[in-house]
């Protein structure tokens, strides 16, 4: 049941790792998506392995920071000039960023 | 085969900050100057570290006690990951499964004249930051969009309500309720034109067929309704072609997943902007920038004492404390706090509510109108409409002479004379002679003045010519303005009689 490494993974799908990619906005070649289905599957199958742990007393840990309430108060901090906020842009007039039509409904 | 129309409304509200909510910029309405009002944080720059803006999430759990929400003690951060232009950072910093706040109600006035009311359920109301905003390109050329991200980071509630309401209008009455909550608590200032307050509303029908078996249609979310009308037309439409699909189709929930329809104002209509072929996948997790947030009791009692009477409390207060109809505590309450507190202020005055709520219903509201001007900047303030109209209920006025009276004191205010005081009232009231005249001595001799001077009128009097009393009545009244023409003559008659 348990694995031990990449040579002995449990499956990912092809097709999940090509919904991944399309969520990502990412372009695989065929060998990319068998290497990632691989790789994927090797990673999720290590994860796999805190099943064979008893959580069920275990409070779900929702950060990894043990933190809470930072908090800043509401105060004005001067802005980028916009200059420097459209710098990186890869379009801009100089006021705006500029992307290609957005065609609506 | 009958329906029921099905409506939940997601409501966005802009809260009061001023600034972002995770970072210090500025949330200022300012589309003539695009992408002034960014930073790293806002802008998603590698490294840069958003911080929650304290403020934001006091209005926030303001806004949640206002809808009855419970609230949750510990609240946290997720990231909502799509692409699009206005989006900065590739996702959106917003609450999944631990909103700060949950399970509410608001009480929908179903009937303005009698004053019913329903409760709507809500789900649940989260934080969340907006995005930016995009500029098409009108021509149709194809031309570039523009992207402004000025807004991007602004704090966001987002009020999610069961399908609790049941026509066009409700979902109009249900979000004017929400106008009218969030802007007594002064947690947003729901200007719909700057997009503060707005909502999408989910809507299907339950069809009863002829046996008696129920369906539903498909369900259509309408995205970014940013008006009261807009949303009343839109629910309208759609449920007129729901109900004309379902006779063609005969299509349910069952065939059709649900799909997201645009308002176009100008047509009147609704139009498809998407089908989800499969549920948006937003791959929700835990943001890991952001801490999570705890909250006391003692933090919510303190954040309680802030709170301010919701209006539909008032509402009824007004019916039961000032005995005013359902419908004129409405309109006051309808108008916004200040002129509530201006009504009640009024009303606590004068110590009659009725007569405070026609004043303030009808003359304050109609010079406002006609001035265009807003409550805080009324020349009057409750003092000295309470003292005037005080001066009607103890009978020292007549209204026609207090309307008279209110209209002389705007006048005077608009002659650059300082704001009107009570004790221009008796001056207006003295230099007109306006006073009603209890004084039976004044009319006495008023009346036995005009009597010796009018031998003629007296004369056609005793002669049976009953007409002439008329013109003594007059006279006297010209002396004595206030008085009641009533009493002046029946005082006229006894003498004239030999009395």
């Amino acid at each position: 049941m348990v694995s031990d490494g990449a040579n002995n993974t449990m499956a990912f799908p092809r097709e999940t790792v090509l919904k991944v990619a399309s969520l990502a906005r990412l372009q695989l070649t065929p060998e990319e998506v068998d290497l990632f289905a691989t790789q994927l599957g090797a990673t999720l199958d290590y994860v796999a392995r805190l099943d064979e742990l008893d959580v069920s007393n275990v409070e779900p840990m929702v950060h990894a920071i043990e933190l809470t309430n930072v908090l800043r108060d509401d105060v004005l901090v001067p802005s980028l000039p916009r200059h420097d906020a459209v710098a990186n842009a890869p379009k801009t007039d100089g006021k705006y960023f500029l992307v290609p039509a957005i065609l609506e409904s | 085969m009958h329906y029921q129309p099905i409506i939940g409304l997601e409501v966005h509200v802009q809260l009061q900050t001023q600034t972002k909510i995770f970072c210090g910029c500025s949330t200022a309405f300012n589309p003539d100057q695009p992408n002034v009002q960014t930073c790293p944080v806002c802008l998603g720059l590698p490294g840069a570290l958003p911080v929650l803006n304290g403020t934001a999430l006091r209005l926030a759990i303001k806004t949640a006690m206002a809808l009855n929400c419970q609230i949750a003690k510990f609240t946290k951060w997720d990231r909502k990951q799509y692409f699009y232009p206005d989006l900065p950072k590739g996702y959106q910093i917003s609450q999944y499964d631990l909103p700060f706040s949950f399970d509410g109600q608001v009480e929908l006035i179903t009937n303005a004249e009698t004053g019913e009311s329903r409760p709507i359920r809500i789900i649940r109301a989260h934080l969340e930051e907006d995005a930016g905003k995009n500029v098409h390109d009108e021509t149709g050329r194809g031309r570039d969009s523009m992207v402004d991200l000025n807004r991007a980071g602004t704090p966001l509630v987002e009020i999610v309500s069961h399908p609790d309401l049941r026509s066009a209008a409700e979902a109009r009455q249900m979000l004017e309720e929400l106008h009218a909550l969030l802007t007594y608590l002064e947690v947003s200032d729901c200007n719909m034109q700057e997009g503060s307050l707005r909502c999408d509303a989910n809507v299907n029908l339950h069809i009863t067929k002829d046996d008696g078996t129920v369906v539903a249609t498909p369900i259509v979310e309408i995205k970014n309704l940013n008006s009261f009308r807009f949303t009343e037309q839109a629910v309208e439409y759609e449920i007129a072609r729901q109900w004309k699909a379902f006779q063609e189709t005969g299509k349910t929930i069952k065939d059709a997943p649900k799909s997201t329809r645009g308002f176009d104002p100008d047509r009147g209509v609704t139009t498809i902007m998407r089908e989800k072929e499969e549920a948006a996948d937003y791959r929700y997790f835990p943001d890991p920038d952001l801490v999570p947030v705890t909250v006391t009791d003692e933090q919510l009692a303190a954040i309680r004492s802030e709170m301010c009477e919701a209006p539909a409390v008032m509402r009824k207060r007004f019916q039961s404390e000032y005995q005013l109809s359902a419908y004129d505590a409405s309109v006051i309450i309808d108008q916004g706090r200040l002129l509530a507190e201006y009504f009640e202020a009024t009303a606590k005055l004068c110590g009659d509510g009725k007569q405070a709520a026609n004043w303030v219903t009808q003359d304050v509201l109609r010079v406002m109108k006609e001035r265009k001007e807003t409550i805080a900047n009324f020349p009057l303030r409750p003092e000295v409409l309470g003292s005037l109209i005080a001066r009607v209920t103890q009978k020292q006025l007549t209204i026609k002479s207090a309307r008279e009276v209110f209209a002389d004191l705007l006048t005077a205010e608009e002659d650059q004379t300082p704001a009107p005081s009570m004790a221009q009232i008796d001056e207006i009231v003295a230099a007109k002679g306006l006073a009603i005249v209890q004084d039976d001595g004044a009319m006495e001799t008023a009346i036995a003045a005009v009597i010796d001077k009018n031998p003629k009128a007296v004369a056609d009097f005793q002669a049976g010519k009953q007409a002439a009393v008329g013109a003594l009545i007059g006279q006297v009244m010209k002396q004595l303005k206030g008085a009641d023409a009533q009493a002046v003559r029946e005082k006229i008659l006894t003498k004239l009689s030999g009395g």
